[in-house]
C-alpha cells in the first residue's frame, strides 16, 4: 500500500553520537517532527540499547522543532537507559519545547506496555470456548422456549399480534424475494433437467427426467433452496436490523416501557417468515417445473408427457412433506436471525458479526434438520 | 496572543444542505493560539459551519483558507496535506470500535508517517497520556464512558500534532466533573502547545472558561449575529437574541411571555 507521508516543514534531522567509556553523549540536530524522527530513529536507540551505559546524555540545544514523535524518542531513550541501569539526562533543553515535554515525561509507559502481554493457555481457552458454546445452547435453547410460547399466544389472542408488521415484514421477506426465487427455480429446473437428459440420454432413459425433477424440487430442493434464501436475504436483514436497535438502546426503550422485544420484534417476523416460505417454495418449485418442461420440450417430448409423469410420480405425501420441511426451515432461519440481533454485544462490527453468524448458524440448522427430515421420512415411508 | 495572520480565514461562506441554506455569507478569521468558539441554539447551523470548515461538505458559495492554503476545491495531496494541518474530534467521539484506545490513536499515525512501529506506539501512548488516559489504553470505546470517549478522540485528533483542533459539542452529556476536566484539558493544551482550538458548542459554563472568543449564529437571519468575548457579549450586547441565548431565556413564541428582555431593543 502506497503510504502518504507529512510534507517536512522543517530540514530532518541528525544524530552525533559520542562514547566516552560509560558514558554516552547524544547531540540530536534539526527538527524532531515525524519526518525527522524516523530518519534517525534507529540510530539514537540502537546504542543505547546494545550499549551498558551508566549516564546517556541528550544535548538538546540544536534541535530546532519538536513534536509528539520527538518527545517519544526521548521517552523511549529514557526507557532503553534505564533497562541497562543507566540514567537519561537532557541538557540545554528550550524552554518551549520543555512545556511539551513535561505533558507526558511523569508518565511510566513501561507500565502500560506490560498491562498488555496477556497470555493464556491452550486449557483456558478450550475452558472459554467451551462456556461460550454452552451459553450460546442456552440461550438458543431459552429462545425456542419464548418463541415457542410467544406464537402460541398470537395464536390463541390474534389481537395481540402486531399485524401491521407482519404484513410488512412479508412483503420483505416474501414480496421483494419473488423474482429472485422463481428465477432461481427456472435456472435450476433447467440445469438439472438438462444434465440429467445428457447423463440418461445414452441409456435412452430421458423420459425419466420429469419423474427426477418433480421428486427432487418438491421434496428437497424446493425447502432448501429457499430457506437458503431466506437465511441470505432475511435472516441477516433481521440480525442487522435488531442488532441496531439493541447497540441504539432502543430494545431497553421497549423492555422499560413494558413492551416484550419478543412480541413486538420477533413474533411478526417469525409469523411472516411460517406464511410467505411455503409460498415461496411453491413459487420455486412450479418455476423449476417451468425450467423442466423447456429442457423436455426442447429434446422433443410434448408438454403432456412432461406435465403427466412429473404428477403421476409426485404423490401427496412428497408435496406435503416438503411444505413442512419449508415450514421448519423458516422458522430456524428467521429465529436465528432474531436470536443473533439479539445477541449483538456494542460496536458497529458487532452488528456486522452478528449479521454474519445469523447466515452461517441458519445454513447449519438447515442442514442438520434437513439430514433429520431425511431419516425420518424414511423410517415413516413418506 | 493574535498575530496579524489568521490561521484560518472564512470568507463569504454559504452553506446548507441541498438546495436550502443554513448559513448564509459569513466571514471570519481564527488566529493561532486562540479558543475560538461557535455558538448558537439548536438547528443554526454550527455544526453543519464546522463540517464545512474541515471539508466534510463542500460550501455553496464562499472560501475557506487554511493560512495561505484554500481548502475549498483542494484535492489529492494538496488537500493531504490541509487536512493534516487539523484534528478532528466529533461529537460522539467516533472511535472505531473494534479497535483499543490505542490503536485508534496509532491509525493515523501508521497512515501518514513513516516512524517504525515502535515509535508509532509510543508516540499514541504519549498522546493518550496527555488526556490522562494511558492507563485505558488497551480498552475498546465500548468499554469506556462518555468522558473518557471524548478525550481519547482529542488524543487521536492530536496524533499527527496538529497546528488546529475542531472540537463538536465536548461537553456535551458529559456531568459537571468531566465537563471541568474537558475545560482543563482544552486550556492547558492552548497555552501550553499553542493549538488552536476551534470548538463548536452551547455550554455556557465552559464557553466562559475556555472561549478567547465567540462567534454566535442565529437560525432566523442565517448568519452572525455577535463575535467577541462572551461574557463581554453576555453583560454588554444589546441584541435580543444574544442575550436570551446567555441568559438562558424561553423564547416568546413558545411561552407568550417576554421575560424582563422585551427592551432590550
Amino acid at each position: 500500500m502506497a503510504q502518504r507521508t507529512l510534507s517536512t516543514e522543517h530540514p530532518v534531522a541528525s544524530i552525533r553520537v559520542s562514547p566516552n567509556g560509560n558514558r554516552l553523549r547524544l547531540n540530536i540536530i534539526g527538527s524532531l517532527n515525524a519526518p525527522g524522527t524516523a530518519s534517525i530513529w534507529d540510530d539514537t536507540i540502537n546504542p543505547v540499547r546494545t550499549g551498558k551505559y551508566t549516564h546517556v546524555e541528550v544535548d538538546c540545544s540544536d534541535i530546532t522543532y519538536i513534536d509528539g514523535s520527538g518527545v517519544a524518542l526521548l521517552l523511549k531513550l529514557r526507557e532503553e537507559a534505564g533497562l541497562s541501569g543507566g540514567k537519561l539526562e537532557l541538557n540545554n533543553l528550550k524552554d518551549e519545547h520543555k512545556k511539551l515535554i513535561t505533558l507526558t515525561w511523569d508518565c511510566d509507559l513501561t507500565q502500560l506496555i506490560s498491562i498488555n502481554k496477556e497470555h493464556r493457555g491452550l486449557a483456558e481457552a478450550v475452558g472459554e470456548t467451551t462456556e461460550e458454546l454452552m451459553k450460546g445452547l442456552h440461550d438458543l435453547i431459552a429462545f425456542v422456549g419464548e418463541s415457542s410460547v410467544m406464537i402460541i399466544q398470537s395464536i390463541r389472542h390474534p389481537g395481540q399480534v402486531r399485524w401491521k408488521d407482519v404484513f410488512l415484514s412479508c412483503i420483505h421477506v416474501g414480496v421483494d424475494s419473488l423474482f429472485i426465487i422463481t428465477l432461481l427455480g427456472f435456472l435450476m429446473g433447467l440445469i438439472m433437467s438438462f444434465q440429467s437428459a445428457i447423463s440418461l440420454q445414452r441409456f435412452g432413459g430421458e423420459i425419466f427426467v420429469p419423474n427426477m425433477l418433480g421428486l427432487v424440487m418438491f421434496r428437497e430442493m424446493g425447502p432448501l433452496v429457499t430457506a437458503i434464501l431466506l437465511a441470505a436475504r432475511s435472516g441477516s436483514a433481521f440480525a442487522a436490523e435488531i442488532g441496531t436497535m439493541k447497540i441504539n438502546e432502543e430494545l431497553d426503550a421497549l423492555t422499560t416501557m413494558g413492551l416484550s422485544p419478543m412480541r413486538f420484534l420477533v413474533v411478526p417476523k417469525l409469523l411472516s417468515a411460517l406464511a410467505m416460505v411455503p409460498i415461496m417454495t411453491l413459487f420455486f418449485n412450479l418455476a423449476s417445473l417451468v425450467g423442466g418442461a423447456v429442457v423436455m420440450l426442447s429434446l422433443g417430448f410434448p408438454l403432456v408427457t412432461f406435465t403427466s409423469r412429473v404428477f403421476s410420480y409426485l404423490g401427496y405425501g412428497d408435496f406435503m412433506g416438503g411444505m413442512f420441511k419449508a415450514l421448519v426451515f423458516s422458522i430456524l432461519v428467521a429465529g436465528i436471525g432474531c436470536l443473533r440481533g439479539i445477541q449483538t454485544r456494542s460496536g458497529a462490527s458487532a452488528v456486522g458479526l452478528s449479521t454474519t453468524s445469523a447466515v452461517v448458524s441458519g445454513i447449519i440448522l438447515i442442514a442438520f434438520a434437513d439430514g433429520i427430515f431425511a431419516i425420518a421420512f424414511y423410517y415413516l415411508n413418506i | 496572543m493574535n498575530t496579524n495572520d489568521p490561521i484560518i480565514s472564512i470568507q463569504n461562506l454559504t452553506c446548507g444542505y441541498d438546495d436550502t441554506v443554513i448559513v448564509d455569507n459569513v466571514s471570519f478569521d481564527i488566529f493561532k493560539g486562540e479558543v475560538f468558539v461557535i455558538l448558537g441554539g439548536s438547528g443554526c447551523g454550527k455544526s453543519t459551519l464546522l463540517k464545512n470548515m474541515i471539508g466534510l461538505y463542500q460550501p455553496m458559495n464562499g472560501k475557506i483558507f487554511f493560512g495561505t492554503d484554500e481548502l475549498t476545491g483542494a484535492q489529492g495531496e494538496q488537500r493531504d496535506k490541509i487536512i493534516c494541518k487539523f484534528g478532528v474530534m466529533y461529537q460522539m467521539g467516533a472511535l472505531f470500535g473494534s479497535m483499543s484506545l490505542l490503536q485508534n490513536v496509532m491509525l493515523p499515525l501508521e497512515e501518514f508517517t513513516n516512524l517504525p512501529r515502535e515509535a508509532i506506539s509510543m508516540v499514541a501512548q504519549c498522546k493518550l497520556a496527555m488526556v490522562n488516559l494511558e492507563n485505558a489504553a488497551y480498552k475498546l470505546p465500548s468499554a469506556i464512558s462518555g468522558g473518557m470517549k471524548k478525550r481519547a478522540a482529542i488524543a487521536r485528533a492530536m496524533a499527527l500534532d496538529p497546528g488546529i483542533l475542531f472540537l463538536d459539542e465536548p461537553g456535551a452529556g458529559l456531568d459537571p466533573i468531566s465537563s471541568a476536566e474537558l475545560d482543563e484539558l482544552i486550556l492547558n493544551l492552548s497555552r501550553t502547545l499553542g493549538i488552536t482550538f476551534v470548538i463548536v458548542s452551547h455550554e455556557l459554563e465552559s464557553i466562559y472558561k475556555t472561549a478567547d472568543r465567540v462567534i454566535m449564529l442565529d437560525k432566523d437571519v442565517k448568519s452572525i449575529v455577535a463575535e467577541g468575548d462572551p461574557k463581554q457579549l453576555r453583560d454588554t450586547s444589546e441584541n435580543l437574541f444574544v442575550k436570551r441565548f446567555f441568559h438562558r431565556q424561553p423564547s416568546l413564541g413558545k411561552t407568550g411571555h417576554d421575560k424582563n428582555v422585551s427592551t432590550a431593543e
